[in-house]
């Protein structure tokens, strides 16, 4: 087992490290400072934190205001909530390109105890639907905390998904991020498993159990959903010729989407998503075993990545096929 | 509070017509736009960008200067006649609006348009943006003074009045909003669609201070420009009773002409009676 470390503490954390770094960082919240942890930013910065109450699309219009006088607001609640305010990311975020900061506290599945109106899992199909806004979803603690100083010094309208969970810590401290770059994890020439978020520590099981089956299988961090790192997706469909996405997130326009439309453009090879099936999720008593009944198990990127394997094979045997029927010779 | 001279008043008058010959001119080149909501606006509009704001064509991002945004995006025809006016851009430039590649869009667009603080044409957005705004000037040390321009049928909408929290809760006294009272909206008359009274009473109990006035009276809309800045303690209102269409005859209090365009016939007409031709 990976150890574990508080995805949303490391988030709070490095929204404090960015405050003191730079005197225009603001915050502002919807009632839910002590569940996205924005309280450590009240209480170094006080005359900087804006909790504005349960009031999640005025807070986005309040964030626009401070952007249009220069200044980085970071607007925070549920990824669930900002559902809420997509008309007022859309025209006076997106649109009007402000530089607001979106961050999506409870991402996914995170809020395992709340239930299905707490989970976000449709929120990267709504975001990245939006031109001019990038969209985020980091792996772990260690990537958010690398990840927002870069989000600070971004010119523009960025989302990001926060997870509420303790999740695997997949990088150590040496670990470089760039925003709009997939991180190659373990090379490998059978198939590649992209992730993103929790999913990257999935992955990294899953490769390890398909090492043992002899499959070598490798692996991309995808932590910029939008704008995709298309290339480095290109050339792992080149290399491996099957490709697996896997995302707490609905398989409907997140990562996997954004995957099969490059894939489909640029090299179409066997391709298999792991996500939840578009359906509603539920409660339950602790993350892990949530994430398992919808789909997002371990097991469940094995199986894909042997279904994409298994494709590709027939996919070749039917090609040779195809070619010897022609008198083509290979 | 400044005395306003007979003469300033006058000049103002005469803006606000130039401003409503201008709005039919495009709107009827273009074939289409607001009239009813540009022309109900036309002294408000006059008042701020010919007197009353802090502003300069030569540094539209000039840091101290006032905001002023049109929550009423839709009434755009007026502010863009105001800003060729100012400078901001050529008046040839007005007969772009609405082509394509023109800097000139439906709905002001802030990141094509010179003078155009903010991005509008759904409602709702322009007070709590400017609670944004004003908030950042706080922290900046700047003594900027934000004004947004609502619509009355912009007073239905939620989020206008979770701005309106903020507003109170920050104690925004350099944010005053000005609300286009005409009592007609795209559907009918908003005291039909969804009744807004007593709206003086709502302002008033989401903390601002309320001023009301006669929206056509330009020394009205002056010292009560004048009288808000002399609040501190609290974000104040404008409400700017309006006709709806005001100067042309067959469009005032009409709802048909909140957004369609006059013909050629009706344009002449229109024309004529803000010329003074005919009564």
């Amino acid at each position: 087992m990976m150890e574990k470390a508080s995805f949303r503490k490391a988030f709070a954390e490095a929204m404090v490290e960015c405050g003191a770094k730079n005197s225009n960082v603001v915050v502002l919240v919807a009632d839910v400072s002590s569940s996205v942890m924005t309280e450590y930013f009240a209480e170094k910065f006080p005359q900087r934190f804006f909790n504005l109450g349960i009031q999640e699309a005025g807070m986005i219009d309040t964030a626009v205001g401070f952007a249009l006088a220069g200044m980085i607001p970071f607007a925070n609640t549920f990824a669930g909530l900002f559902l809420r305010t997509v008309e007022q990311i859309r025209t006076c975020v997106a649109y009007a390109r402000t530089n607001v900061k979106l961050m999506g506290g409870y991402s996914g599945v995170s809020a395992f105890k709340d239930g299905p109106t707490h989970h976000a899992i449709m929120d990267v199909a709504v975001m990245r639907a939006m031109p001019n806004l990038t969209v985020l979803a980091p792996a772990d603690a260690t990537e958010v905390k690398k990840i927002l100083p870069l989000v600070v010094e971004y010119d523009g309208p960025v989302y990001v998904r926060i997870s509420r969970a303790e999740t695997p810590v997949v990088f150590d401290d040496t670990h470089k991020v760039e925003i709009g770059k997939g991180v190659l994890l373990q090379d490998g020439s059978d198939v590649t498993l992209i992730g993103s978020g929790v999913m990257v520590a999935r992955c990294l099981e899953a490769a390890k159990i398909l090492a043992n089956e002899g499959i070598d299988a490798q692996v991309i961090n995808i932590h910029t959903i939008k704008p995709l790192d298309a290339s480095m997706l290109q050339e792992a469909a080149e290399k491996t010729g099957a490709i697996v996405t896997a995302e707490e997130h609905s398989i409907i326009g997140g990562l996997g989407s954004a995957v099969g439309e490059v894939l489909g453009e640029r090299c179409p090879v066997p391709f298999e998503r792991v996500g939840i099936l578009d359906i509603f999720t539920e409660t339950a008593l602790d993350y892990e075993s949530l994430l398992d009944h919808c789909g997002l198990g371990v097991k469940d990127v094995v199986k894909a990545a042997r279904r994409a394997i298994k494709r590709k094979k027939g996919r070749k045997n039917g090609i040779n096929r195809w070619r010897s029927n022609q008198g083509v010779s290979h | 509070m400044a005395y306003h001279s007979e003469k300033l008043i006058i000049e103002l008058n005469e803006k606000a017509r130039q401003l409503r010959l201008d709005v039919l001119e495009m709107i009827h080149r273009r074939g289409q736009g607001h009239p009813g909501g540009s022309l109900s606006i036309a002294e408000v509009i006059a008042a701020l960008f010919f007197h009353h704001l802090r502003i300069d064509p030569n540094r539209p991002h000039w840091p101290e200067r006032d905001r002023f945004i049109l929550s009423k995006g839709h009434a755009s025809a007026t502010l863009y006649a105001a800003l060729a006016h100012r400078g901001y851009f050529s008046l040839e430039e007005l007969a772009t609006w609405g082509h394509l590649n023109s800097r000139l869009q439906g709905h002001p667009d802030r990141l094509k348009t010179p003078g155009v603080e903010m991005t509008t044409g759904f409602l709702g957005h322009g007070l709590p943006i400017g609670a944004g705004l004003c908030l950042a000037a706080r922290l900046k040390g700047l003594d900027y003074h934000i004004y947004a321009l609502l619509g009355d049928g912009e007073c239905q909408c939620g989020v206008l009045w979770e701005g309106a929290m903020t507003a109170a809760k920050y104690k925004l006294s350099k944010l005053t909003a000005i609300v286009d009272y005409n009592d007609v909206q795209l559907d009918g008359p908003v005291h039909e669609i969804m009744p807004l009274e007593s709206l003086v009473e709502k302002w008033k109990s989401f903390g601002f201070l309320t001023v009301e006035i006669d929206g056509h009276n330009i020394r009205q809309i002056l010292e009560s420009l004048d009288m808000v800045k002399e609040v501190h303690n609290q974000p104040t209102v404008i409400i700017a009773h309006t006709t709806k269409g005001k100067g042309v005859s067959f469009m005032e209090n009409k709802s048909k002409w909140h957004g369609l365009a006059p013909n050629d016939e009706e344009y002449a007409r229109a024309v004529a009676e803000l010329k003074g031709d005919i009564k």
